[in-house]
Parts: structure tokens; sequence; C-alpha cells
């Protein structure tokens, strides 16, 4: 029934548009300005903006050094120093705010050694990690790799595990690493943090997390063919009578939600009756 | 002096901000009557047609050249698709072959990695496998996605209940066939990634955590906390280090090559580092090249990585493929709206999956919070720009609340920062605690819903509706999977799906079939001649490679000196 929930509106949908274009754009009149050190040349550039727009307003066209400009994939490790500090830090160019007088450096790449492996010919155990990268041992506990991770992940933590070999422990503490490779450059034991923490990752997830019981259920279903009659009957459903699979669908969308909402509390017990 | 923030706000938010503290726990106690609000198909008709971008008049054209003239696409994709080539054919040497392998994989993101494993899998040494890429191995926006992936796994779920959802959400213009592998295939994907140590959520007897996603009828929401893209993306790309599958980064293919009997024979790649070009001739080429969001369609943010530039539509329109779906652009309900620094990244739909609700500027709700994206996203610039309810930010966008504290009283202290971990780091960057504040948003490009049509072997479509046999395509560059609208954790499933189906079909084409025929570049030359014909500036070129940030003042001093080119 229209009108119910939305009442009908007399909009000029064009100028709706070019509305939000207009409000999407840079603005044009600059209020603050700061001036940065783009490796040792001043640039000034508005205030506010991320180290990656600084650069770019400031006339760079990035190859290297950009990827997924939200903080996902590890591409504009950064190294600056502020105005008047001695101090390196680290920061990702697309995540950080430029301040006036940061001196910058992007790293475009990090030669860092993965070992290479055949997971399926693992067997986990406690020095499955050193193994592989023998140099965790090498550790020396000066913290410099966590000081160096944009993503504050207690990086050192999770070497002093793998050295333990709790692979558990290292899976869980590396799981929000992007490997931008900032804490093997700064690290003065020459480690691999990142590789030895993917490697304990899958083996987390391939050894150690239990297999789901539903889906090999579901699997042997879709082996057996069970599903092809179905997938014919909608198939037919859908051209000889499209009003009527519309219908289906909101039906079992408005059920199935309603349905669901029932098994909120517990979700495991209701599921064995229907098993 | 810079404007004053209280934790991140300028005081006239914090107004707002505490209007929208004030209904919460009202909302909360009815957040189970949210589902009252969800739309008719006749409202969700009349909301979509005014307030979606879409269907607003004065974004589209129809195409002048190709295969698909005549059709209805965004200017911006009409723009590189009537272009001149960027390589001229005439300047490269097809004789001088650099690399002749079984398989060229054109992308490095999910689905050609994907692609390649399976293409392994299926016996196909990596040596003789090639992954050419534009940036790094891994830079997509596979690596970007937040919520999780879809699949039919519960006993109370089926494939065909996962495919009634795909072909609603897509407005039932999705192939069947295509939505039938979809499907079918999700739960054997997930169990190849459990095999290859993907870290899923899961509960203590090894059940998948589920959630809702947006248009969907059962929770099937599979997620590794709101890194889900990531966690798949390092894996397969760990998987493919160690079988020595070669990568050549920063090295994008910029034109197809056919062959004298009308096949797609490789492609020419460029170095935008040394700017030489490569030759390469396989047996079987694969399309993974992602979409289109650095287009900025309409002039809309975008969440999408730095070079979803569209280059595969661009280069297989060339040759002769056939699009589809292109007019309908999916933008995401909810991309950041504030603070600048992050306008249109994007906030995960499983903030709303996890109880978070959208309100206006007063606190009121306004939409039923998992409505398929298109409806969403409309109902958002409905309420900002219809309604005129909405926040008006320091540098002139517009956004609604979404009201994320509400999954802390929802699902108990500490869920944001369990499971999304992701928003949590980004917001708190830039001095905004989404545990205790709302956040602001408004929709943001995110989606190619098209693209090259494909068959359910992933083989590429030629005009005609016949498949090319040696060229296949997988992940957002393809069409037809999600007719004129994704859901929710369809995307990095499709880019699974199509890439393993690719993979194992160009597999097949390269055991059993020779050298493809004669390399050429006619097709370029013959598409210029229709470009020609329409009167397209020269400075109109494509693929486009890489969308230009620089700023104004710098370009209007920027100078070529005939000099160290």
């Amino acid at each position: 029934m229209m009108g119910k929930k939305v009442e009908i509106l007399d909009v000029d949908s064009k100028q709706i548009m070019d509305d939000i274009k207009k409000a999407a754009s840079p603005p044009e009149e600059v209020e603050h300005w700061v001036t940065i050190y783009v490796m040792g040349k001043p640039y000034k550039v508005p205030a506010g903006l991320t180290i990656m727009k600084a650069l770019e307003y400031a006339g760079y066209r990035y190859i290297r050094g950009a990827g997924c400009r939200a903080g996902f994939c590890g591409a504009c490790a950064t190294i600056f120093r502020r105005k008047g500090e001695y101090r390196f830090r680290t920061a990702l160019a697309c995540q950080t705010t430029v301040e006036d007088g940061m001196y910058l450096a992007q790293i475009p790449f990090v030669p860092a050694n993965k070992a290479k492996y055949d997971l399926d010919k693992i067997e986990p155990g406690p020095t499955t990690l050193l193994e592989y990268y023998p140099e965790i041992a090498r550790c020396v506990s000066c913290n410099t790799c966590t000081k160096a991770c944009p993503q504050e992940l207690d990086v050192m933590y999770y070497i002093q595990y793998g050295i333990r070999g709790d692979i558990k422990k290292v899976a869980e503490l590396s799981f929000d690493c992007i490997q931008c490779g900032l804490c093997t450059l700064r690290c003065p034991a020459e480690i691999q943090h990142y590789h030895m923490a993917q490697l304990a990752r899958r083996l987390y997830g391939k050894y150690y997390l239990p297999k789901s019981p539903w889906l090999k259920k579901r699997l042997k279903e879709i082996d057996s063919g069970m599903y092809e009659k179905a997938f014919e009957n909608i198939k037919k459903l859908r051209e000889e009578n499209p009003e009527e699979f519309k219908s289906l669908y909101y039906k079992v969308l408005i059920e199935g939600r309603e349905k669901e909402s029932k098994r909120i509390n517990d979700p495991l017990e209701l599921m064995e009756g229907e098993d | 002096m810079t404007l004053k923030l209280i934790n991140g706000y300028p005081e006239y938010m914090r107004e707002s901000i505490e209007m929208v503290e004030k209904t919460r726990e009202q909302r909360i106690k009815e957040k189970a009557k949210e589902k009252e609000l969800a739309l008719t198909e006749e409202e969700r008709e009349e909301v979509l047609s005014k307030f979606h971008p879409d269907y607003a008049p004065g974004g589209k054209r129809e195409l002048k050249v190709g295969v698909n003239k005549g059709e209805i696409v965004p200017n911006e994709v009409a723009d590189i698709l009537e272009a001149w080539p960027a390589l001229d054919p005439d300047e490269v040497d097809l004789n001088d072959i650099d690399y002749d392998v079984d398989i060229l994989i054109i992308g490095g993101g999910g689905a050609g990695t994907v692609a390649a494993l399976w293409a392994n899998y299926e016996g196909i040494p990596a040596e003789n496998i090639l992954i050419a890429t534009k940036l790094r191995h891994g830079d997509a926006n596979s690596m970007m996605a937040q919520g999780g992936i879809q699949a039919a796994d519960r006993p109370w779920d089926s494939p065909i209940i996962h495919y009634l959802d795909v072909l609603g959400g897509g407005h039932f213009a999705n192939k069947h066939e295509l939505v039938k592998a979809l499907t079918t295939d999700a739960p054997k994907i997930i169990k190849w990634h459990e095999d290859l140590g993907v870290m899923y959520d899961k509960d203590e007897k090894g059940n998948f955590i589920e959630r809702w996603g947006g248009g969907t009828s059962r929770k099937r929401l599979h997620s590794a906390k709101d890194y889900t893209g990531m966690e798949i993306m390092r894996v397969i790309r760990d998987e493919a280090r160690n079988r020595d599958i070669p990568v050549l980064e920063f090295s994008p293919a910029v034109e197809l090559i056919t062959t004298e009997d009308g096949e797609i024979g490789g492609a020419i790649l460029w170095n935008m580092e040394t700017k030489e070009y490569y030759v390469v001739r396989a047996k079987a080429t694969v399309l993974a090249t992602g979409g289109w969001g650095r287009l900025h369609i309409r002039g809309f943010p975008t969440t999408n990585h730095y070079g979803a530039t569209a280059d595969g539509l661009v280069m297989a329109y060339r040759a002769g493929a056939r699009l589809r779906d292109l007019e309908s652009v999916q933008y995401h309900p909810t991309g950041a709206a504030y603070p600048e620094q992050i306008v249109g990244l994007l906030i995960t739909e499983k903030v709303r999956t996890m109880g978070a609700t959208p309100v206006n500027k007063y606190g009121e709700r306004f939409v039923f919070p998992l409505e398929p994206r298109d409806v969403e996203a409309a109902m958002f610039i409905r309420e900002c720009f219809g309604k005129g309810n909405c926040i008006q930010t320091p540098t002139g966008m517009r956004g609604v609340w979404l009201d994320s504290p509400m999954i802390e009283e929802l699902q108990g202290e500490g869920a944001i920062k369990k499971n999304l971990d992701a928003m949590y780091r980004m917001y708190k960057r830039f001095g905004i605690d989404m545990t205790k504040d709302p956040i602001l948003v408004f929709p943001t490009l995110h989606y190619q819903n098209g693209g090259v049509e494909i068959n359910a072997d992933a083989q590429v479509l030629k005009g005609d509706g016949s498949p090319y046999p040696r060229f296949f395509a997988g992940g957002e560059v393809e069409g037809g999977v999600h007719g004129k609208n994704r859901l929710m954790g369809n995307s990095l499933l499709d880019y699974n799906v199509f890439g393993r189906r690719a993979g194992i079909s160009a597999a097949k084409v390269a055991r059993n079939s020779s050298k493809p025929g004669k390399l050429t570049l006619k097709h370029v030359k013959l598409f210029t001649e229709e470009v020609k014909k329409i009167n397209v500036p020269l400075s109109r070129r494509s693929p486009i490679l890489l969308p230009d940030y620089r700023g104004k003042r710098v370009l209007a001093r920027k100078i070529d000196l005939p000099i160290l080119q």
C-alpha cells in the first residue's frame, strides 16, 4: 500500500544528483594551510588532508605507494618525523592527517623473505614456526616492531608466542595485520614478522579451528544432485510465470526473516529438532 | 583557527548526537519491530525512481560504437568505451613474443589469483601461467571487502533459497545459469577456504557464525571479523606464492591481442615504470580486471581501490565482447560522510547486520536497515536531499547517522572491537569512538553490477552470443550474475566461484589445444574507425589505468619538456 511508510515527494531528481556531486567535490577555497616536506622538499598543502591526498594535491601521481586507499592493503607504508622531534614514526599515508612541518618518505617495497611450504604436508607442532622462520629466535624484545605497527598490534608479543610455539596466540594477535612490512623494516633482528604470522594463521585456520559439520552435509547433498530438479522447476516457473516467481521471492524473503528471528536466541537447539 | 572538535565532532553535530542518544533506548526496545519498515515492491519503486542515481535523469547516454551500440550506460563509462586506444597498434611488434604461456591472467586480485590456483590444481604447471597486474598482487577490491561471503550451508537454508534472494535483489534480471553456479558452488568454496586455512568466525563446535545481509531471507553471511576480504585474499595470495605462480606487477594489460581466426590470443602489457611493452601469447586468456569505482560515476566518492578503472571492459569491448547490465551502478548505502579524510570509504553492512540503525538528524528511524542496497541507498538520499533531515558537514557533505553504539547494547560490551575492528580502528584514527558515538554516512559508489557477459563455464560471449573458446572472465569485470543489483556477500563469492570456473576452463583449453592462430591487433584498428566517425576528442584515450587526483594548481603549471621522456 503506497504511502504507508513513504509519502510521495515531489522532487527534481537531476538537481539532487548535481547537488550531491557538488557536495562531494573538494572545496574551492582553502582556509588553512600546512607545509610538509616530501622526501625533503617543502610543499604547501591544505590542512586536514591525508598524507596521500596531500601528496597528490602537491602534484605527485602515484604508481607505487597507493593501493586500496582505505587502510586494508599496506601499500602506503610511510616513515615520517615531526617538526622538532628526533624520533621516526610510521603511518599509513591514506589513514593519517598531515601536520605542519612533517618530513615524509613512503616505502615502495619491502624485500622480505617468505618461506615456501605445502600446508597439507605440515604437521603443526611447537617448533613449526621456528622451522620455517628460525630468525624469530633472534628477537631481542626491543618492542620496535610494536611501536612501528600502524595497526597498533602487539607485534613483539606474537613473536614471543611464536618462539614458544603457540600458534593460536600468534594467529589471534596478528589477525588484523595488513602486511605493510614496517615491523620487518624496523627490526634490528631482521625478523619477517608478517610472513611468519601468515603461516601461523593458516595453520590455525586449517588445523586448529574445528571443521563445520553442516557444511559437510550440504556438500554431500549438492554432490548427490538433489538440488538439480528444484533448479529446473524454479527456472521453469521464472520463465513461464514471472509474476508468481516474484511473489514466491517476497514470500520467502518475509517468512525467512520471521523464521530466522525466532532462532536468534538459541540457533543450535532449534536446529537439532529440525535435522 | 580550525574548527573546535569535541571527541571528533564539531559542536553543532554534538547537538544532533544528543537527540540520537535520547531515542536510543526506545529504539533498542523496538528493534524487532524494524521489519515493519520494510518497503513493499510498489514503495521500493517509488523511492528508487526518484532518489537512486541510476534512475535520475542526466547521468547516462546511449553508446554510439561497438557491440552494445544503442544501449544506455553511465556517461563516465561511455567516455572510456567511446575513446581512442591508449596504445598505437602500429608501434607494437607482435612477432617478438616476450611471454609465451598456456594461461594469461589479467588482474592480480581475487578472481585472478583463484583462477591461477585452480588452473594449477588442474595440472597446468605454475611456470606456464602468468598473472599480469596493474598494481601489486592483491591490490584489489577483494582485499577491502569487509562484511563477508554468502553460502547456504545451514539446514534451514538451501542453494535454492539463496538463488531466490539473488534474483530478487537483482531485480530478476540475472542469468539463471550463473546464479545457479554461484549458489551451488558457494558451499564448495567455503570448504576450499577451510582447507586453505582461512580463519572464519566459528563457534566452538566449528559452526560458522552467520549473519544477516541486506536483502537476504536467511542468515548466511560468513565472516572473518570485518577483515573478511583481506583474510581470504592474503591466504590465496600466500598459496599462489607457495606454488611459485609468476606475477608481473605494475604491468597492466592495455589491449587484448586477437587472432586471424577471431579468437583471443593474449594481451599487450605495459610496464608502468619502464614504459616498455610486452607481448604475451597465451592459449587461454582470463580477464580478471575488476570494476569501475574510480570512474566516480555521477561525481560520487567511492569505496574502491586505486586501480578500479574498468580497463577490462574497454579491452574486451574493443575485441568484440558483449557487455550487459551496465546501466545499473551499485551505490553502497553506508560510505563515510565525515570526517573529510575518509569520505566515501566503506562502512561495512555488517554494522547494520549487528544491530546499528540508521537515524536522521532528529534521532528518528526512517528505513528498515536491511533493504537491498539500492533501496537502502535511495532511502538515505531521500532523507538527506528529499526531506532535509540530515547533517551537513563542514565541507558540505550530507549524511544520516548510523547509530553504532546500539551494537554494544544489543550484542554486549566489546562487540564492536571484536567484530568490527577495522571500522573501530579507522574512526579512532580520526578521533571518533564509534562504540560511544554514532557515525555519519552517505551512499558511495561501490560496485559494477554488470560487465562482460559470460556463461556458466566463465567463457566470455561475443556480440552474437556465442562463446569465445579461449577467453574467460571472473569477478567484478563480468556481468549477468547479479542482474541489476548485487547483494552483500555475493562479490567475494562471485570472484571465487567464477575465478575458479575460469581457471578450470582455461586449464582445459591449455591442455587440449595448440597455440592460438596468428596474432593481430586488427580489432583495435577496426574499432578506431568507428570512434573516428563520432567526433571523440583526441585527448580521450583508454584504458585510463589510474585516476588523476593531482591538484589543479599544479596541473595548470605542468609542462612536458621533450627531454628525459
